[in-house]
């Protein structure tokens, strides 16, 4: 049994596997399938000030190897979450992520402030949701607008830090860069890439936002490509996810510079995917002889 | 733990009508209960998302989903065969509410039909309404006869049975029954509620939303309901797929 854990901006998770935000709600569902022990932590749910209920449906279309999802960011608001889910969660063994969207600035940094009095864990700041009409990813393309709102947050969070990045972007890497001369304790990336699926016979979108953000496994070449310019770039560790589906997939991410790994998409055709990616990375490192996964994070030997 | 996702073995799966297909998956005897209206989220080899199709029947050990061809996902489906293991997680969201000492009007419109047996079996004495666009797609006609119930049939163009709408006899026998359950197209389903609205009789209705989990976990199936006078989204899969017709925001 080789050492599964990892430490993000000092907090420590017993194995790299943590659900991504979004795909797991506030971990109540799934806990009907397994402990949540069992994962190394939880992103939450992206929470807004205020309560929301996302767009219409339908919110979700098939595409080759992939989804699009327009959810629009529906949650009962943060004084709900701190009240009714956070008490919960915090007693179920794993590290909880509270993800953080808003329409302005001072948004984000009024949750910032009343997370900080939590016992969350750390917060993850998403400003990179292509779903919403005002704010989500207008915050996350440009370098400037990264580190005003870096910046801001910082000023408010008392707990580890970490920025969500947006891969609809020209280059993610000054933007990272950005992010971490504000005061990021870590990023976490990549967000969804804008898509659309239209119905050929009735030429209506599928989504009713017309537009959505493809993840699974279709984006996962690209999130090891950005993950990798990324840790080029930056000495803040990276939550990588984006597509990852096998052990394999999850070794790939770790080796191209990611400290731990979200799994998203995966979950809705395999509701046990986190247990059995950390069983199968687990195998990897023993039959290997690798002592502990943190050895893989950046290890890939570029041409 | 309450979910489960099981291989179960199949034991035939054929075509009963155009397009319509039969599935019969060994679920066993012990375990978790099926509630009539709940649906199977079923794996499909190579797709990203599970395909949620309602139990037509969970009698003796026997899983039943009954399904219309309509993309590739129900095509691959369609084409499994007996001895291959299916990837199923079920039973989810809830069903009917069936009390006893009520007579039940139980609606069924094209692909909506199926639920409506298992639903059958488990009321006493049901008023069974079936109906299609053709004669070529009319199912299940026995295996309500076996069931205890006489169906009543109709087809749009009156290729079989009576000519018109589910509706129309919903209206002529709503004097004989107390509480309504349907399941069908979002149109048929509205007109049954404002029909039972009309009438006063409470109506539960099925609804259809595309899924991801499948367990309320990431919120994309949406429906607009309205409680205590205050409109709220909430979940197909979880809350549903089955509501009350008057909490159902129509056009939401
Ligand atoms: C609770 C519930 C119960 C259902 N019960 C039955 C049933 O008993 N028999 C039956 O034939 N069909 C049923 N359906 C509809 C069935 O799920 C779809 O016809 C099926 O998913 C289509 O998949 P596809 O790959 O063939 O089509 P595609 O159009 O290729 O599917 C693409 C995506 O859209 C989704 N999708 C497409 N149409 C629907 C739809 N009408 N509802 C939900 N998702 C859809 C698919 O699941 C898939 O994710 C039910 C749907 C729900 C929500
Ligand atoms: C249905 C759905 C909802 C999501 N909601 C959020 C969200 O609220 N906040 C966020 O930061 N990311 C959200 N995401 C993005 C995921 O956290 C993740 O970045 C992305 O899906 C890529 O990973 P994957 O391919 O493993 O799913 C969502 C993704 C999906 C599929
Ligand atoms: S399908 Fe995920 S919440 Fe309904």
């Amino acid at each position: 049994m080789a050492d599964l854990s990892v430490q993000v901006a000092g907090v420590s998770f017993a194995n790299p596997l943590i659900a991504a935000s979004g795909t797991f709600g506030f971990g109540r569902e799934y806990s009907e399938f397994y402990p949540l022990s069992r994962l190394g932590g939880i992103s939450c749910k992206g929470i807004t000030l205020m309560r929301r209920d996302g767009n219409p449906p339908p919110r979700i279309a098939e595409t080759p190897s992939g989804i699009l999802n327009a959810v629009g960011l529906q949650n009962p608001g943060v004084d709900a979450f701190i009240r009714d889910d956070l008490p919960w969660l915090k007693e179920q063994g794993t590290v909880v992520i509270a993800n953080i969207a808003g329409n302005t600035v001072e948004e984000y940094c009024r949750m910032a402030e009343k997370l900080s009095e939590t016992d969350v864990d750390m917060m993850e700041m998403n400003i990179s949701c292509p779903n919403v009409k005002s704010g989500g990813v207008q915050f996350g393309t440009s370098c400037e607008s990264v580190a005003h709102i870096t910046r801001a947050v910082r000023a408010h969070c008392r707990k580890p830090l970490v920025v969500k990045l947006s891969p609809n972007v020209t280059d993610i890497a000054s933007i990272a860069q950005a992010a971490e001369a504000e005061g990021a304790d870590a990023l976490s990336m990549i967000n969804t890439l804008t898509g659309m699926k239209i119905d050929i016979y009735t030429r209506r979108p599928i989504i009713r936002n017309n537009t959505g953000g493809l993840s699974g496994a279709a984006v996962f070449p690209v999130a090891v490509r950005m993950v990798w310019q990324v840790s080029n770039a930056v000495k803040i560790p990276i939550i990588g996810m984006g597509g990852i589906t096998t052990w394999e997939d999850a070794i790939e991410m770790l080796l191209a510079g990611a400290t731990a790994l979200q799994i998203g998409t995966v979950l809705f055709s395999d509701p046990y995917a986190p247990i059995k990616i950390s069983e199968g990375v687990n195998r990897f490192l023993d039959e290997n002889n690798i002592q502990s996964v943190t050895e893989l994070t950046g290890a890939v030997k570029p041409w | 733990m309450k979910y489960d996702v099981r291989q179960l073995g199949l034991i035939s799966n054929e075509e009963i009508a155009a397009g319509i297909f039969d599935m019969k998956l060994a679920y066993g005897e012990n375990k978790i209960p099926v509630v009539c209206g709940q649906f199977a989220h079923v794996y499909v080899p190579g797709k990203s998302l599970r395909r949620p199709i309602s139990v037509c029947d969970a009698r003796n050990g026997v899983l039943r989903l009954v399904y219309q061809v309509k993309g590739e996902g129900t095509r691959i489906m369609s084409q499994m065969k007996p001895g291959a293991s299916v990837d199923v997680l079920a039973p989810l969201g809830n069903g009917f509410r069936i009390q006893s000492g009520r007579r039940y009007a139980l609606i069924g419109g094209g692909i909506g039909v199926p639920p409506m047996l298992y639903t059958a079996a488990k009321c006493e004495d049901p008023l069974v309404i079936t109906g299609f666009r053709d004669a070529s797609l009319v199912i299940l006609q026995d295996d309500f006869r076996r069931a205890g119930a006489e169906p009543l049939l109709c087809t749009d163009n009156g290729s079989v049975g009576k000519k018109g709408f589910v509706t129309g006899l919903l209206r002529e026998k709503m004097e004989q029954v107390d509480e309504i359950c349907a399941c069908g197209p979002l149109p048929m389903l509205r007109a049954i509620a404002e029909l039972c609205k009309e009438f006063g009789k409470p109506c539960q209705v099925s609804l259809e939303e595309r899924m991801a989990c499948g367990v309320g976990a990431c919120l994309v199936c949406a429906v607009r309901v309205q409680k205590n006078g205050e409109e709220l989204m909430q979940h197909v899969c979880k809350n549903g797929p089955v509501f009350n017709a008057e909490e159902v925001v129509w056009n939401g």
